[in-house]
């Protein structure tokens, strides 16, 4: 689906990510795991092409995209759910999907209605001003708007940092709900080993900007390696 | 009765102003850059109605193709401009102040060698000429056209913005640039339309201006202070604002020119709008996020 090869990116004259490879299977969670400033975000923003490549390249489907712009990426499959629960603020709920579903059609209506039956507490909240909206209704709300697209590769930065406990779990519901059909491939960044190492196929561990261990999720010797490479 | 003439007069230049200002309100919103050349649209809206009267000869027939016309006028020179020099200084305001403003000279010079630098006039229609009497009040039927024009410009304005695909893509790129591409959309076509329709508001506004009085080169160059004063005090790319602040700086010109003269009366307006971003430096209609995305 994904497949990242020597990529390096940063910002001015700091070089953040140093030639990462990375390769997100059809149908399979892959997991990219780091401490606050390893450059996960980086690395995510340079996949979507917020970020131009110094060097390396993504190919998507095994066509070369390091050229395209981010919105033509998201035209191939590629849905980005940033991190920091990130809404068009002014937007009501509602138009933050529309927004995205104007350019699809009838398509973008059907899959504005599956995105909400993913997350039905945001069916009563449509007509708020997504600004002000809670972190959690904001983060569904950003999940819901990437799903709109209708991704074969959804990627996920963070999803559930500052996110309040009860929610935690509805979002990570709604991610194994997802990929469970094997049709949708996810690449999640997180901070914390739980879900993301329980639940990949497989995970890497970046450390400043390098991968520093790669690793089988599932099973206790897999959350124990991946502790280890992360120095916890 | 007096003050009911007041009030008409500040009204009569608050619509004046509010279509020089819609249209860079939105412009500005979008890009963050200040387009100099903005006032020059203007001017190349007027001349389009010259030249409009100069083909069809009626008024009232050449008013009326004049209107669409200096839109589409307006509307191409700024997507020339956004297309050739603007979307270079995305986010540099200093540069993109100097080079528009260069180009507003360029413009001033070609409207010169092509006009002629004296200035021209073009004839009101019929049914605009003379003025209604209300209560032994006489309203010049220019003026009230004018009003009416800002009024439907305002309304098309916030109903494109807020109920058409066009609109939501607007204002998602101009909240959130990144996001926006992020969620598969076209920033710098939303970019481009957005500089179509704020410059085509200002070709509009500059076939409005010919009912007031004669045109030349310079036409633009009275206005764009006056309209950067709205948008900035009715707070970057909110139309409700946009027609708040040009509404209050319009009535307050008239009275301030009423007790004194037009210039001390600038003046005055000036320093009122300065003393308010004093107290208010993000104008009067502002943004509530919890988010700052
Ligand atoms: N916009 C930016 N400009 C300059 N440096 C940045 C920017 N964003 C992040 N960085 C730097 O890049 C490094 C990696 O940041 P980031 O990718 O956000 O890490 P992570 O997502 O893993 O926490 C950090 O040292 C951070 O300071
Ligand atoms: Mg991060």
């Amino acid at each position: 689906m994904l497949e990242l090869s020597g990529v390096t990116t940063g910002y001015g004259r700091t070089t953040v990510v140093h030639g990462v490879d990375l390769t997100v299977p059809d149908g399979a969670l892959t997991a990219v795991l780091g401490h606050n400033g390893a450059g996960k975000t980086t690395l995510l923003r340079a996949v979507l092409g917020l970020l131009p490549l110094r060097a390396g390249a993504v190919l998507l489907n095994g066509a070369d995209v390091t050229a395209l712009a981010p919105h033509k990426r998201v035209r191939r499959g590629i849905a980005y759910v940033p991190q920091g629960q990130q809404s068009f603020g002014q937007l009501s709920a509602r138009e933050n999907l529309q927004v995205v579903a104007d350019a699809y059609g009838r398509a973008g209506r059907r899959r504005t209605d599956e995105a909400l039956d993913l997350f039905p507490a945001l069916r009563d909240l449509l007509g708020r001003q997504a600004g002000l909206l809670s972190g959690g209704q904001r983060q569904q709300l950003a999940i819901a708007r990437a799903l709109v697209t209708g991704p074969r590769l959804l990627v996920l930065d963070e999803p559930v940092e500052g996110i309040q406990p009860n929610v935690v779990s509805e979002i990570y519901d709604a991610i194994s709900a997802l990929t469970s059909s094997g049709d949708l491939s996810v690449l999640l960044v997180e901070q914390h080993l739980g879900y993301a190492v329980e639940h990949a196929a497989e995970f890497a561990v970046l450390t400043s900007g390098r991968i520093a261990h790669r690793g089988q999720g599932g099973g206790p010797s897999a959350a124990a390696d991946a502790r280890k490479a992360l120095a916890l | 009765m007096d003050i009911i003439a007041q009030l008409f007069a500040g009204l009569s230049l608050g619509s004046v102003l509010l279509l020089a200002a819609l249209g860079l309100s939105l412009t500005f919103g979008q890009m963050g850059v200040i387009n100099m050349a903005h006032g020059e649209f203007m001017m190349a809206g007027a001349y389009t109605a010259f030249v409009v009267q100069g083909v069809v000869g009626d008024a009232g027939v050449s008013l009326l193709l004049a209107l669409p016309l200096g839109f589409v006028v307006g509307g191409l020179l700024g997507l020339l401009l956004e297309a050739t020099l603007i979307h270079r200084m995305y986010r540099r305001p200093l540069d993109t102040l100097l080079v528009t403003w260069g180009v507003a000279l360029v413009l001033q010079q070609v409207a010169r060698d092509v006009f002629g630098a004296p200035n021209v006039d073009v004839r009101a229609p019929a049914w605009l000429s003379g003025a209604v009497e209300i209560g032994g009040l006489a309203l010049p039927r220019t003026r009230l056209f004018i009003l009416a024009l800002a009024a439907v410009c305002v309304v098309a304005l916030a109903l494109a913005l807020r109920a058409t695909p066009l609109g939501r893509r607007i204002r998602a790129v101009v909240q959130n640039r990144d996001l926006a591409e992020a969620s598969g959309i076209s920033s710098r076509t939303t970019d481009r339309v957005t500089f179509f329709i704020g410059s085509g508001l200002a070709g509009i506004a500059g076939v409005a201006l010919t009912l007031l009085g004669s045109i030349g080169p310079t036409l633009g160059t009275n206005y764009i202070v006056d309209a950067f004063l709205v948008v900035v005090a009715g707070g970057i790319g909110q139309v409700k604002g946009t027609v708040i602040a040009a509404t209050a700086l319009g009535l307050m010109q008239a009275f301030f020119e009423y007790s004194t003269t037009a210039s001390v009366a600038k003046v005055l307006v000036f320093v009122a709008v300065v003393a308010f971003l004093q107290l208010r430096p993000q104008g009067l209609v502002s943004v509530r996020t919890r988010s700052l995305a």
